[in-house]
């Protein structure tokens, strides 16, 4: 293990397809027992950094390591310590449960009283006893990401990719899907989680947010919220609430005729907005009735922030 | 560990259980080559029998009589009606009711009779040319043995050849076919399963969890092997019984020799799907990879044309051909009875080929897998 104690490293990892750069000079660092969440627009690369970590693809410069193995040298011994949940459902759907996790367990090498064990164990953990002759194409979406969860980790890795395992699954059982996984961090287990959903982010320890092939934050979501770039000098984010029975999309409506508005948007029947605090005065005066009060950014709204400062300064830099 | 070929005994078992479960694919190996079967076996007969034959008979005359009876005898052509004037047979011809007509003059017997030559007129409808020109042949033939025996009144024949048909004496098609046909079927079958579960593999994302695992890429590639090679052989063995019951082509060599110097031209067929499921992205493409071996396999392996026969450039591309080589042996071992001593020629050719398509394949799996 290298010397910082980070069990998943990235550095100036840089990854290219023909002309197009998919994952741009990324670094980051995550330690043993760490929930890291990574998020970003569908397209941004998040995919394929996993499948650099893992060794499924070369990098085309910069590296990265796995329990202080290199990425490029030692790509054979990491997947003996890496669990992989790719985002497709990665099992065999006319194999039953308990075949699946055979297989799984086969492929790794477990066999005889061993794999025997181990298969006790994950249907403790993941409950899925009750389906084990069900064939896996049958399970609802929530059993069938348990199942895909039984077997990326039946070799019992330390370190565990998941690429959005919750998506398209009920709430309920997403939450349960993420007690899974705390469970299993709370024995050590380094997850490395990808998500769409905000919720999920704000239970991860850290989280990275990755726009455009550039990974342009990372840190714990109160390092988030405070971070200059989402809170810009001048500006303050607050929470706009009509008194009345206001429409608020009638409200958001007026809000952006007004001056000094950076960012607007509709929660529930509120507003948040990031405006430059020498409008302020200006707007309790425009909006009477308004209840307007100074909030802390959401994770959301750190993204949001964020990403339009780059979009802008893109556009900016192409005029 | 066995480190190179780690994973064979789990993907070995898996696709069994695929297999098991799916009973499409087993349906498609085992039942289809049958219909297919059955379809080639009986249509395909390109000896010509019994063909509707309309006469226009002028003399009406013993002599006469008697030619269209060594005619009918000939078994090629079928009296199967009879003409009172020429355009009645013209249109007969025209309208396809008859493929041959045959004028006899009035004159005929009295022609024959006092040596001063006498002309019958076989009309031949050439819009198949197979069938003309063996109705030609044999018109001939007839002309000919008739001449003669006028010429000898009655004395033998100074010259006969009596040609005698070996190995398939009836000339029977299903003979010739059958056999051809086996190789045909095992490398569609063997080809376009192995292709098609691997690509399905990378389709369903199923592939990419294996890559993850530290399953070997020739490990994959032999698990994958040893299954379908067994489905194969189950295939043949169908195949063979069905051939031997169903189509009575009685087998002259010995079946286990038959079974062993299958091996290589598995081996060759499975590498070349094998290669195509590196290559191709989805099913479709696979599938259509696959059938593009099948094209040259039957036209230019022998199957149906003669090799001897095609033009040079043909028959240089049928030697690269692996069913080239293993339908001589098929045809060798049940048609004649030959065996090892007299087929290790393709044998070996087989075998080479076997190694090498073996070989190509377990590269692009190794390259594959560390990319
Ligand atoms: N093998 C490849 N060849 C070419 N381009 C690729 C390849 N793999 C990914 N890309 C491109 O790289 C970009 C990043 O893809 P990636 O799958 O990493 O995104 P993602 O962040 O996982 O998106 P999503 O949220 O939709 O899963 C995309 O534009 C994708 O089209
Ligand atoms: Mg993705």
């Amino acid at each position: 293990m290298s010397a910082s104690g980070a069990v998943i490293s990235a550095e100036h990892l840089t990854i290219r397809f023909g002309d197009f750069t998919a994952v741009d000079d990324v670094s980051f660092s995550i330690n043993k027992g760490e929930l890291f969440g990574f998020l970003g627009p569908n397209g941004s690369g998040k995919t394929t950094i996993i499948k650099a970590l893992c060794g499924l693809i070369k990098p085309t410069s910069g590296t990265g390591s796995i329990l202080g193995m290199d990425i490029r040298e030692h790509g054979a011994d990491i997947k003996q310590h890496v669990g992989y949940m790719s985002q497709r459902f990665g099992l065999y759907e006319d194999l039953t449960v308990e075949e699946n996790l055979d297989f799984y367990a086969g492929v790794y090498g477990i066999t005889g009283a061993r794999a025997t064990a181990r298969k006790r164990e994950l249907l403790d953990l993941t409950g899925i006893a009750p389906y084990l002759t069900r064939r896996a194409g049958a399970l609802s979406g929530g059993w069938k990401q348990r199942l895909a969860l039984a077997c990326a980790i039946v070799h019992e890795p330390q370190v565990v990719f998941l690429d959005e395992p919750t998506a398209g699954i009920d709430p309920v059982a997403r939450r349960s899907l993420w007690d899974l996984f705390f469970h299993l961090s709370a024995q050590g287990v380094t997850f490395f989680v990808t998500t769409h959903y905000m919720d999920e982010a704000e239970r991860c320890g850290r989280v990275g947010y990755i726009y455009n092939s550039h990974l342009i934050a990372v840190g714990t979501i109160a390092e988030l919220q405070k971070l200059p770039r989402a809170n810009p000098e001048g500006t303050v984010r607050v929470k706009l609430e009509a008194d009345g029975h206001s429409d608020p999309s009638a409200m958001l409506d007026a809000l952006r005729a007004l001056p000094g508005v950076r960012e607007a948007t509709i929660f529930g029947r509120s507003i948040h907005a990031l405006i430059e605090t020498a409008a302020i005065e200006a707007m309790r005066a425009k909006l009477p009735g308004v209840i307007i009060e100074t909030i802390q950014p959401s994770l959301e709204d750190v993204f949001v922030t964020l990403t339009y400062q780059i979009a802008n300064a893109a556009s900016g830099a192409a005029k | 560990m066995n480190g190179l070929f780690f994973g064979v005994g789990p993907i070995c078992r898996k696709e069994f259980t695929h297999l098991v479960r799916d009973p499409g694919t087993l349906v498609f190996a085992l039942v289809l080559p049958l219909i297919q079967m059955l379809l080639f076996g009986f249509a395909v007969d390109t000896n010509v029998r019994q063909i509707p034959t309309i006469v226009y008979d002028q003399s009406r005359t013993q002599p006469s009589r008697a030619l269209l009876d060594s005619f009918a005898a000939s078994d090629v052509f079928r009296m199967s009606m009879t003409a009172t004037s020429e355009p009645q047979m013209d249109e007969a011809l025209r309208a396809a009711k008859a493929r041959v007509g045959i004028e006899i003059p009035y004159d005929y017997a009295w022609r024959v009779q006092n040596g001063s030559g006498a002309t019958v007129l076989v009309l031949v409808d050439g819009s198949d040319s197979n069938v003309a020109g063996q109705a030609v042949n044999a018109a001939n033939g007839v002309a000919l043995t008739q001449s003669i025996a006028a010429l000898l009144r009655g004395k033998p024949i100074p010259l006969e050849v009596r040609p005698m048909v070996l190995y398939n004496p009836a000339t029977r098609a299903a003979n010739f076919f059958v056999p051809g046909l086996i190789a045909v079927l095992l490398q569609v079958m063997v080809i376009l399963l192995i292709a098609l579960s691997l690509v399905r593999e990378r389709e369903r994302g199923t592939l990419e969890q294996l890559r993850m695992t530290p399953v070997a890429p020739l490990g994959l590639m032999v698990g994958k092997m040893l299954p379908y090679g067994a489905l194969a052989f189950a295939e043949l063995c169908v195949i063979l019984t069905v051939m031997r019951v169903v189509f009575q082509v009685p087998i002259h060599g010995s079946v286990l020799e038959l079974l062993l110097m299958s091996i290589p031209f598995l081996l060759t067929v499975l590498g070349i799907g094998l290669v195509i499921s590196t290559r191709a992205k989805t099913q479709a493409e696979a599938f259509q990879l696959a059938m593009g071996t099948v094209l040259p396999s039957v036209f230019l392996s022998g199957y149906i044309f003669l090799i001897d026969t095609m033009p040079l450039f043909f028959q240089g591309v049928s030697r690269i051909i692996p069913a080239t080589y293993y339908i001589q042996i098929v045809r060798g071992v049940i048609l004649r009875g030959a065996g090892f001593a007299e087929l290790w020629p393709n044998l070996l050719i087989l075998t080479l080929m076997g190694i090498a398509s073996i070989a190509f394949a377990a590269r692009l799996f190794v390259r594959q897998g560390m990319e």
